[in-house]
């Protein structure tokens, strides 16, 4: 796509100003900012994927994933800012699913461990494990608060921690899991991929499509997996004290 | 007949904006194979200190020692076996009556249990059949039987109860009343019963200490405390016009000496 071709997709923007002012939605500020929002970190991130793939050095592979990983545990975190060492809690996590993930697609030679794979890809598997965590968080949040009394009664009987706070946990970690469970079901259905219909755009065959966004809904499955588990098994601990005691 | 629980100088307060002083400088023994009654108007700290003896909470000052050896030095997990507690409400799990009353057994070996629960059921003056039921549709009633049995069936040697009968009508207070004693007789089971109700420590309580704003105001032989008070809190409290701070309730003009001091309470004089 040329410049201006881009420049004359310019006139949507102007369409939804002009519904905007018409109707006095007042939106027309917000869709200035993210009109231009939008051009600068995609082209931004253009000319960085393109320098990446140039080079062809790992390190900066490595780098990418890690400020995408990062930016996802800061933004995860905020929905469990009263756990201790939320971030690392959510940072590691989703390093974990993301690791395990793409190590299994390139093992096993699913995709090839090239810097135009590993990063698009990751970052879907990063960006789902990011939602995922944040409810996560979320629901062991209000488990814990709602099952208070359950959880004294089973501590007071000589469960520890982990076997009290086990039905919260289990509920946290299946409230992580099911949105992509669902998507899995459904997808092809209700929604086309965007990474499908990219490709389909660029000129790839919609079987050879297909067949990456099946893998695509396999990975996200195993991704959230290990991350929402992963998460609410190291998460539960900063609502106990060391003697199975549950915080107030 | 041995001290089974010991505590020494036991305090307890939160931090916050403004800290509270839940319990302050509590000394007290619980006698084994006794039954001992902490009574003491809503607020006073009944129920905090009964979660100091199982570990539930952790004091902030003072040593609790259970046989004479500090309860720190325990295994938190084995200490909670032995010590068992009753709620103020039942908590129980929403699971049938058969695994609530198995959870404690299957902690520590994960098998079935044929008969537990019926055997535990009856005990507490329940149908066995109720075994295969939802816990969550019983009568408050028979929900805080089901959480009595619950915590019989780990065959704890100390039975701290909450307030157990607080939700319950007259004949089946009475009912609770008469199976703690009996298990305190036919297996010399310790028990600590945390009560608001007077009436009731008299009845059943050997030993009985008053607690009122987190301070231990009398304790000692319940027959004595109440036939003979020797604190005037204790003869507010044992009239009944004792309220929820531990001051006087309005129209009661004017301070009494000794013990009236303490009716301000702790949190005032920390400020
Ligand atoms: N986490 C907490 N932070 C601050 N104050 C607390 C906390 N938990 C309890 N309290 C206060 O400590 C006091 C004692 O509470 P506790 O539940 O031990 O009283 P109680 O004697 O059992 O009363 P009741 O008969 O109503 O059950 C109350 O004033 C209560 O509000
Ligand atoms: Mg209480």
């Amino acid at each position: 796509m040329s410049m201006i071709a881009l420049a004359m997709a310019l006139s949507l923007v102007g369409a939804s100003i002009v519904i905007s002012a018409h109707q006095g939605l007042g939106l027309e500020k917000d869709i200035l900012v993210g009109t231009v929002r939008a051009f600068i970190q995609l082209m931004a991130i253009g000319y960085v994927l393109k320098f990446i793939f140039d080079l062809r050095q790992w390190p900066f592979v490595l780098l990418m994933l890690a400020v995408m990983i990062t930016v996802a545990g800061r933004n995860a975190a905020k929905r469990g800012k009263e756990i201790p060492h939320v971030f690392w809690l959510v940072t590691g996590a989703i390093s974990l699913g993301a690791a395990a993930t793409l190590g299994v697609l390139a093992g096993l030679r699913i995709i090839k461990f090239e810097p135009w794979f590993v990063i698009p890809i990751g970052g879907m598997i990063i960006g789902n494990a990011m939602v995922a965590s944040g409810l996560v968080l979320n629901r062991i949040q209000s488990e814990i608060a709602a099952r208070k009394q359950e959880i004294r009664a089973a501590l007071a009987l000589g469960a520890t921690a982990r076997q009290a706070v086990d039905p919260a946990l289990k509920a946290a970690i299946k409230a992580g899991m099911i949105p992509t469970i669902d998507s899995m079901k459904v997808v092809g259905l209700v929604q086309l991929p965007g990474m499908m219909t990219g490709q389909i755009i660029a000129g790839a065959s919609p079987l050879q499509a297909v067949r990456y966004q099946i893998m695509v809904a396999y990975m996200l499955a195993a991704a959230t997996a290990v991350t929402c588990a992963t998460l609410g098994l190291i998460v539960y601990r900063g609502f106990f004290t060391m003697h199975h005691q549950l915080k107030s | 007949m041995g001290k089974k629980f010991e505590l020494l100088g036991v305090s307890k307060w939160k931090d916050g904006p403004k800290r509270a002083e839940l319990l302050r400088d509590i000394n007290f023994t619980v006698d084994e194979g006794l039954i001992s009654t902490i009574m003491g108007p809503s607020g006073a700290g009944k129920s905090t200190l009964l979660t100091l003896l199982n570990r539930l909470e952790e004091p902030s000052a003072g040593q609790i020692l259970l046989d004479g050896a500090p309860i720190t030095q325990l295994e938190v997990v084995n200490l909670r076996r032995r010590v068992g507690m009753v709620f103020q409400t039942p908590a129980l799990f929403p699971m049938t009556v058969e695994q609530n009353i198995c959870y404690g057994p299957n902690l520590r070996q994960r098998r079935e249990y044929p008969g537990l629960a019926a055997r535990y059921l009856e005990m507490v003056g329940l149908d066995p059949e109720l075994a295969g039921r939802d816990a969550g549709n019983l009568s408050v009633g028979q929900q805080q039987r089901v959480s009595i049995a619950r915590t019989l069936a780990n065959e704890p040697e100390v039975l701290l109860l909450d307030e157990p009968t607080s939700a319950l009508d007259p004949t089946a207070t009475s009912q609770i009343e008469e199976l703690i004693r009996a298990l305190n007789q036919k297996i010399g089971l310790t028990i600590v019963w945390v009560t608001h109700d007077m009436q009731q420590a008299a009845r059943v309580g050997d030993r009985t200490m008053l607690l009122a704003s987190g301070e231990k105001v009398e304790e000692g032989e319940t027959k004595a405390i109440f036939a003979s008070p020797q604190n005037e809190v204790t003869r507010l409290f044992i009239a009944g016009r004792l309220n929820g701070n531990g001051s006087k309730l309005n129209g009661d003009k004017g301070r009494s000496d000794g013990a009236g001091s303490e009716s301000t309470g702790p949190e005032e004089e920390h400020k």
